[in-house]
């Protein structure tokens, strides 16, 4: 029988031991895995981006439900253990009890509050957990909000630096002289001060809490020497405990943290511990590297085997976008030791290496960090560097007097040298890796999981494979938008709204765009995610369309427009047939032709014409079919129950209501949608973006369809029992993907891309969610609802259609 | 000199457009990039005809409405891996005005 085995706190030390665990010994146990949080394993270090919304919290899920499902892994999420009871070798949970053979106590930290009077406020947060996160985005979304961050640390700095990309004012404030003094010695200290404060982030060092201030929730902080800062949210980012709590009432021997051997074992021989609470050595972390160098061991002695752990040499970065920064070792003064200092002001770069014996203990550097693995390596070998001492502070790039391209650099690294800091991955490691058979970027992550982490070591991970692979490197294809510049359409689309980009020189300055002004592809996606993030406050570019969305009609192969105008769910009248006959006479329009959507369409008309075309079928009181948009098409109907002897719904009226919700709508691609009023599916509604077939009991919505290209059948979103439920339901749909698509790419691509169940989640299972994203879907149509044609007649954009000069009077001489 | 011929002004183009000069010839497009720089070519592109006025303009190069090719604002010719070329005139701008140079307008005729 296998024996049980329990885990006690669902976070980053637990998910890599099972990760190791079930790689060493895959049926060696049934497993049961507790987390007060009530999700799975996240990569809590990148809360941070998610934070500044550099990224989203499904882009950081590191264990998914599907991974805990397919290795057999019993999750109890959302249930806190609230004791284990030692003798009867159970834990204890509100819903009751849960034997184990084997128990990992694996629960983290606990975040340190600061007692001052009002620290129980609402509106003082910490920092260390999902929720914590989106509290502060929810806080941040006060247009004027102020936020005081209480300590001047990593955490504390990257809390500051994510709000103030919110948009929040955000002040600092520090007990110690200069920030994050631990790492960083004065001279460091001050640049990135200067680097903080440039961003427009107030610090205050030497400065001590007094207070919170408020009446029923947080209103301002009130410093030691008086001062008030006033402030809707207060941080407190000023240090973590080890959660030990669990572990000290069942009797389990603890010092700073619970205390482990070498094989991460207990007092208790059935109690293995791992992660921040633990203490191994007199030493407790508060990285991601040494809990990662635990899980190894501890996965080994639980399957059996012999490992021993022997504690971590650790160092750090700041992920502050923007900020290069690194510390590693120790620093401090001594008569002992003697230091080497680089200082170039003009660029804003400071290293320093402490020495002691002819081997380095110490290093910081502030602007260029592109070295410290290297130091890292040297600290951790104990290296003796006397033979390069004159040029240590080049770094290894330096040979000779000109520093190599960085490719040498990377080159001329030692096989040991540490490339991935969290994970421990060196660079005979990945070399290892690409020659047992991992030939792509993503494989030699998968392999070695190096960059996986905190990701700053992303570059130089990348670095590495290029090496080694030579010419058979193939940058993966979420390269850059096109050769203007190397972010990915998603990177685009997540710093315009981080950074509050809000026109395309904006986007191209600041994510240092290697064009002057872009190029036909990348500007009309950039156009694109512009009027889709700030509807009604950006400024359309016209220069960046197609010509198509320009002039408001399709080109044709001759130079000359189609034009079709808008009949809502496929109904017209004689009245409009007539206008359109007038139309064609009148401006001798060559060709009439019904179209695939249930439209007409008038073929042939000249680019001058186009106005005066637009003005007699405004005046019959039709408005553009937007035929030619990356937009809403058309809505194409059957006849329903309005004639049809099987409709069971009105899917022409409902064809109407969508048409006219949805008209105007600017979305990544073109967009069309039926309704068909019974499964024999005459409107055709399986194979459109949006497809909805009415049924006795109501109406099935299907997404993703296309026949195009590619012949795609519908799949299915939800069923609905009313038309007004349906309204929503696409309007969400509609706006979750035009705020997550990348331009072109039609809904079944986007689909393939997210998942369904993804969309689901969004659209279907949170009806707030849901009534959010028609919300937001409605507010940017009250800017687009609008006829574009009825604008040109009365004008707009009129040099479009007018030549500049006609010298067809200047006779040839 | 008189030979010059006064089209406009440079601020009835919008930057990174082009408008249309009618000729007896038919029609000249006239481009403005987003530096203020002023290039005038025949409004057909070599590939098939396509009216290059129409097309995306980006540095000094126009995108094609037709098919995307992308041809070199400067001296006309289809960049990368297409080949042709469209006629070019000379302009200038000065005090803000445009300026077309009208022999080479007459050549064009002349030789068509
Ligand atoms: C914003 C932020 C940024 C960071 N950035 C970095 C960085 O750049 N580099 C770096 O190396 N480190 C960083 N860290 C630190 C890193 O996240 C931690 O070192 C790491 O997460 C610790 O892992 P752990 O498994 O020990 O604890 P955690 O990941 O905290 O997991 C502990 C889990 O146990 C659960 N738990 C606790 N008690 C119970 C109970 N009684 N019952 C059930 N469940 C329980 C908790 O809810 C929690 O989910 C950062 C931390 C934060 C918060
Ligand atoms: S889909 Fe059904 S209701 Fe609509 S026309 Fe066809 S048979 Fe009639
Ligand atoms: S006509 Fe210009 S690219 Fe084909």
């Amino acid at each position: 029988m296998k024996q049980k085995l329990v885990v006690i706190g669902a976070g980053m030390a637990s998910g890599r031991a099972l990760e190791h665990l079930l790689e060493n010994a895959p049926d060696a146990y049934d497993i049961t895995l507790f987390g007060a949080e009530p999700r799975g394993n996240y990569n809590r270090i990148m809360l941070s981006p998610v934070l500044s919304g550099e990224k989203t919290y499904e882009e950081i899920v590191t264990h998914d439900t599907a991974w805990y499902a397919a290795n057999g892994i019993t999750c109890r999420f959302g249930e806190k253990v609230q004791r284990i009871d030692r003798a009867a070798k159970v834990i204890v949970t509100p819903k009751g009890q849960t034997p184990y053979d084997k128990l990992i106590i694996a629960t983290g930290s606990d975040p340190f509050i600061i007692p001052v009077p009002g620290h129980d406020l609402p509106g003082v947060l910490a920092y260390r957990d999902l929720d914590d996160t989106n509290a502060m985005i929810e806080a941040s979304a006060k247009p004027g909000a102020k936020a005081v961050v209480i300590g001047g640390g990593l955490l504390g700095l990257e809390a500051a630096a994510g709000l103030a990309l919110r948009g929040m004012e955000v002040s600092v404030v520090h007990l110690m002289g200069h920030l994050m003094e631990r790492q960083l010695d004065e001279a460091a200290g001050y640049l990135l001060r200067k680097e903080l404060v440039g961003r427009g982030i107030k610090i205050h060092c030497s400065a001590n809490t007094r207070q919170v201030v408020g009446d029923g929730k947080v209103e301002g902080l009130e410093l030691e020497d008086g001062t008030i800062l006033p402030a809707d949210i207060v941080v407190m980012a000023v240090g973590i405990r080890p959660s030990v709590a669990l572990a000290k009432e069942a009797g389990l021997e603890i010092g700073r943290g619970l205390k482990v051997n070498d094989q991460l074992v207990t007092s208790d021989p059935d109690i293995l511990a791992l992660g921040e609470c633990v203490e191994h050595d007199g030493m407790v972390y508060g990285l991601v590297a040494p809990l990662y160098d635990m899980a190894k061991v501890l996965a080994k002695t639980l399957a059996g085997e012999h490992d021993a752990y022997r504690g971590s040499q650790i160092s750090t970065k700041l992920k502050v976008t923007g900020v290069d920064l690194f510390s590693a070792g120790d620093f401090a003064d001594g008569a002992d030791r003697e230091e080497i200092v680089f200082r170039d002001p003009a660029r804003g770069v400071y290293k320093r290496l402490v020495l002691q014996n002819d081997r380095i203990i110490g290093a910081v550097m502030y602007g260029d960090t592109a070295d410290g693995s290297w130091f890292f390596g040297l600290i951790k070998d104990e290296e003796d560097i006397s033979e390069m001492r004159d040029t240590l502070i080049f770094g290894p790039a330096f040979a000779g007097g000109t520093p190599m391209d960085p490719m040498a650099a990377v080159a001329a690294l030692p096989d040991d040298a540490e490339i991935c800091g969290c994970n421990g991955v060196s660079k005979g490691t990945i070399i290892a890796a690409i020659n047992g058979g991992a030939t792509t970027l993503d494989a030699v992550k998968a392999k070695t999981k190096a960059s996986t982490s905190c990701g700053t070591c992303a570059g130089l991970t990348e670095q590495v494979v290029a090496l080694t692979l030579g010419d058979d490197f193939v940058l993966p294809a979420a390269a850059g938008m096109c050769k203007c510049t190397d972010h990915s359409h998603d990177d685009v689309r997540r710093l315009i709204r981080a950074k509050e980009l809000k026109s395309i020189p904006a986007i191209q300055q600041e994510l240092q765009w290697k064009s002057s002004g872009g190029c036909h592809s990348c500007r009309p996606a950039l156009n694109y995610y512009l009027v889709c993030e700030w509807p009604g406050e950006y400024v359309d570019h016209a220069q960046s369309r197609f010509i198509n969305e320009r002039v408001h009609a399709n080109i044709q192969k001759d130079g000359t427009y189609s034009v079709v105008p808008r009949m809502w769910g496929g109904i017209t009248t004689p009245n409009e047939l007539r206008a359109i006959a007038d139309v064609a006479d009148k401006f001798a329009i060559p060709t009439v032709k019904v179209t695939g959507g249930q439209r007409i369409d008038l073929l042939g008309v000249k680019k001058e014409d186009l106005p005066a075309v637009w003005s007699d079928l405004n005046d019959a009181g039709m408005v553009s079919g937007h035929a030619y948009a990356k937009g809403l098409r058309t809505v194409k109907t059957c006849v329903g129950t309005d004639w049809c002897r099987f409709g069971t719904q009105d899917s022409t009226g409902l064809g109407v209501k969508i048409e006219r919700l949805m008209w105007g709508s600017w979305t990544p691609h073109k967009v069309k949608m039926a309704v068909s009023g019974c499964p024999r599916n005459c409107a055709e509604a399986t194979c459109k973006d949006v497809g909805i077939v009415c049924v006795d009991s109501g109406y099935e919505i299907g997404v993703g369809g296309a026949a195009g290209m590619d012949v795609r059948e519908v799949q299915p979103l939800a069923k609905v029992g009313t038309e007004e439920e349906v309204l929503e339901y696409i309007s969400a749909f509609v706006q979750l993907y035009r705020e997550n698509a990348q331009y072109l790419h039609r809904p079944y691509k986007w689909i393939a891309k997210v998942g369904l169940d993804w969309v689901k989640s969004r659209v279907v299972e949170d009806a707030e969610s849901r009534k959010a994203l028609a919300e937001r879907f409605e507010h940017s149509q009250t800017f687009y609802r609008k006829d574009p044609w009825a604008e040109r007649v009365a004008g707009a954009e009129a040099h479009e259609f007018n030549p500049l000069a006609d010298l067809t009077q200047v006779a040839a001489e | 000199m008189s030979d010059f011929i006064d089209i406009g002004a440079l601020e009835d183009i919008r930057p990174q457009s082009a408008r249309l000069v009618r000729t007896a010839m038919g029609c000249i497009a006239v481009f403005r990039t987003a530096d203020d720089e002023v290039f005038a070519l025949d409004d057909r592109c070599p590939h098939k005809g396509g009216p290059l006025s129409n097309g995306i303009q980006h540095g000094r190069s126009i995108t094609c409405p037709l098919h995307n090719w992308v041809i070199s604002l400067s001296t006309g010719m289809a960049e990368g891996a297409d080949e042709g070329s469209v006629r070019t005139y000379p302009v200038q701008v000065s005090d803000g005005r445009i300026l077309m140079d009208a022999r080479a307008l007459a050549e064009s005729m002349a030789a068509e």
